[in-house]
């Protein structure tokens, strides 16, 4: 009851405070909410290149095409010497029948000459089918694969698909980037607003402390003041996400480019984006004036 | 048990300059105690090492039975709520009114709301000032400025109360009231340690009287044994 009273009192507090220095509190506030639109684009951007890098990633296969007179138990020989290269997740035979029945389905006139192919005079190749775990090493693995015996090709959409996902990861580290000089400027700017405020209250921080005030008591409604400009701070962002997400969803029907890309679906992606924003917005604004209370409340 | 008890105190600030030697003084349960002496002679310095907001450089201050020179900064808030203490400048927050100024010293307690109305109440009646409780300090004469400075100090019902110069901005008639409001908290159990110049109020009041001079107690005179 008493936490909850002096809780209360702490907050009225705060709010006082925020209210007191105005225009200070709105550079701030302001300075949060720029930060956290950032953030929410930063994060935004960042959850859908990782989720598309991995769906390129796990779509990317190496196609392995076997020498036209292979025979049964090399094939499977194969298998387990693809196998043991690092990186290789999966393997999946395809034969060369199964090849030509799928051309078959799909065009009329493949399947008016292939129709009449037996097994022996089908001059397509079998394949192997085969996955890595991580896209940066298809290289590698394709070259490894090559090596081989009875292995006449290796394909894979060499250059393009490495080219992408390594864009993708540049984009990524240079938003991580702004985003931490965004975060420090602005809990820099919070400690300077709180500082401001402990400068306006200092006889009221005198007479605290002479009718018997303790730290705690004292130092709480700063702290709560940056908590308040946190959290004040990330509500336009967190609006600006929850509509302007769905908005560009619906607006690029879900996709980027190419259906290759698909976008994040807008819930409950954009409730944990806002949920993460209100968490930093918080943070920064606490950190910012522990940082003052640190620095220029020296009781 | 003495209420403060001083013994071989010497304060020595950061800048060099003395301003206590080697003082002795202790003041019992209940007692009323003027410190006077000429300016710079420490009674200030005296009155700050009582509430701790100075450490003694040498020697021990018993408050209460409480070693206070040994508090650490961070505890220093729990002798302050034993104590009330009293200036000559109020130190009231302008933007509170007469009522809030007083309850500040226990919302900081987190005392419940009726309780708070009680107690504050109760302490500003004692200073006869249970009609301006909605006024602001501005609209408030000296006097009564002071009045409210000494029911925020007495709300909390503290054993002890230390004045440094509370009359010092007001003429000799508010003085005289407040010194009356102050007899009468003496009279309902509190101890009263004022510091003070005016040799008026001193030899009225007929109290015990310490005269300190550079830092020492030059001469301590008992009940009624003052005059100017
Ligand atoms: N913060 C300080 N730093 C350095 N010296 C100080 C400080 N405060 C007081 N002094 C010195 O200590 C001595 C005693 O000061 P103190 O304030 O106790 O005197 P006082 O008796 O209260 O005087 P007054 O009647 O003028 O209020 C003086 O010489 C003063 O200059
Ligand atoms: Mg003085």
């Amino acid at each position: 009851m008493k936490t909850f009273r002096i809780l209360g009192r702490n907050i009225r507090d705060s709010f006082r405070g925020v209210w007191r220095n105005l225009s200070l509190s709105l550079a701030s506030i302001s300075c949060i909410t720029i930060t956290l639109i950032v953030v929410s684009i930063a994060m935004i951007l960042s959850a859908n290149v990782n989720n598309f890098t991995s769906q390129i990633e796990k779509d990317v296969t190496i196609v392995v095409f076997l020498d036209q007179n292979i025979e049964e138990d090399d094939i499977d020989s194969l298998y387990y010497d693809i196998d043991t290269i690092q990186y290789v997740e999966s393997i999946t035979f395809k034969g060369k029948d199964e090849i030509a029945g799928e051309m078959m389905e799909a065009s009329e006139t493949y399947d008016s000459i292939m129709s009449n192919w037996t097994h022996e005079d089908n001059p397509l190749q079998d394949t192997y089918l085969v996955k890595v775990t991580d896209i940066d090493h298809i290289a590698e693995v394709a070259k490894e694969i090559g090596y081989l015996e009875n292995v006449s090709v290796v394909k894979y959409g060499e250059g393009m698909v490495e080219e992408l996902v390594s864009i993708f990861d540049m984009i990524k580290n240079v938003t991580i980037v702004i985003v931490i000089a965004l975060i420090l400027v602005t809990a820099f700017l919070i400690a300077n607003t709180i500082k401001i405020t402990i400068d306006s209250r200092r006889r009221e921080i005198e007479i605290m402390r002479l009718v018997g005030a303790s730290n705690i008591n004292i130092k709480i409604p700063f702290i709560f003041e940056g908590l308040v400009l946190g959290v004040i701070g990330s509500i336009i962002p967190i609006i600006i996400t929850c509509y302007g997400y769905a908005a560009l969803y619906t607006r690029l029907h879900g996709q980027l480019f190419s259906s290759i890309i698909k976008l994040i679906v807008p819930e409950p992606f954009m409730y944990n984006v806002s949920l993460l924003l209100l968490v930093i917005g918080m943070v920064v604004g606490m950190v910012g004036s522990l940082r003052a209370v640190k620095k220029y409340l020296k009781i | 048990m003495d209420q403060i008890r001083v013994q071989g105190v010497t304060h020595t600030y950061k800048s060099g300059v003395t301003a206590l030697y080697d003082l002795d003084l202790t003041v019992e349960k209940g007692e009323f105690v003027f410190i006077i002496g000429s300016t710079g002679c420490g009674k200030s310095t005296l009155g700050k090492l009582l509430y701790r907001e100075l450490k003694p450089t040498k020697g021990t201050i018993l408050v209460g039975g409480i070693n206070v020179g040994k508090i650490p900064n961070r505890k220093v808030y729990k002798i302050r709520r034993k104590m009330g203490v009293v200036f000559q400048d109020y130190k009231l927050l302008d933007k509170l009114t007469v009522y809030e100024n007083v309850a500040f010293a226990l919302e900081i307690f987190g005392l419940p709301k009726d309780e708070i109305h009680e107690k504050v109440v109760k302490a500003l009646e004692l200073v006869g000032l249970k009609n301006k409780l909605k006024m602001y300090p501005r609209e408030l004469s000296g006097g009564e400025q002071q009045r409210v400075a000494i029911a925020r100090a007495i709300v909390n019902g503290p054993k002890l109360l230390i004045c440094d110069e509370p009359t010092g901005n007001l003429d000799p008639k508010t003085s005289m009231e407040v010194m009356t409001v102050l007899d009468e908290i003496n009279k309902l159990g509190t101890t009263i340690l004022m510091v003070t110049h005016d040799i008026n109020i001193v030899d009225k009041m007929k109290k015990r009287t310490v005269l300190l001079n550079a830092g020492r107690v030059l001469k301590d005179y008992a009940e009624g044994e003052y005059t100017k």
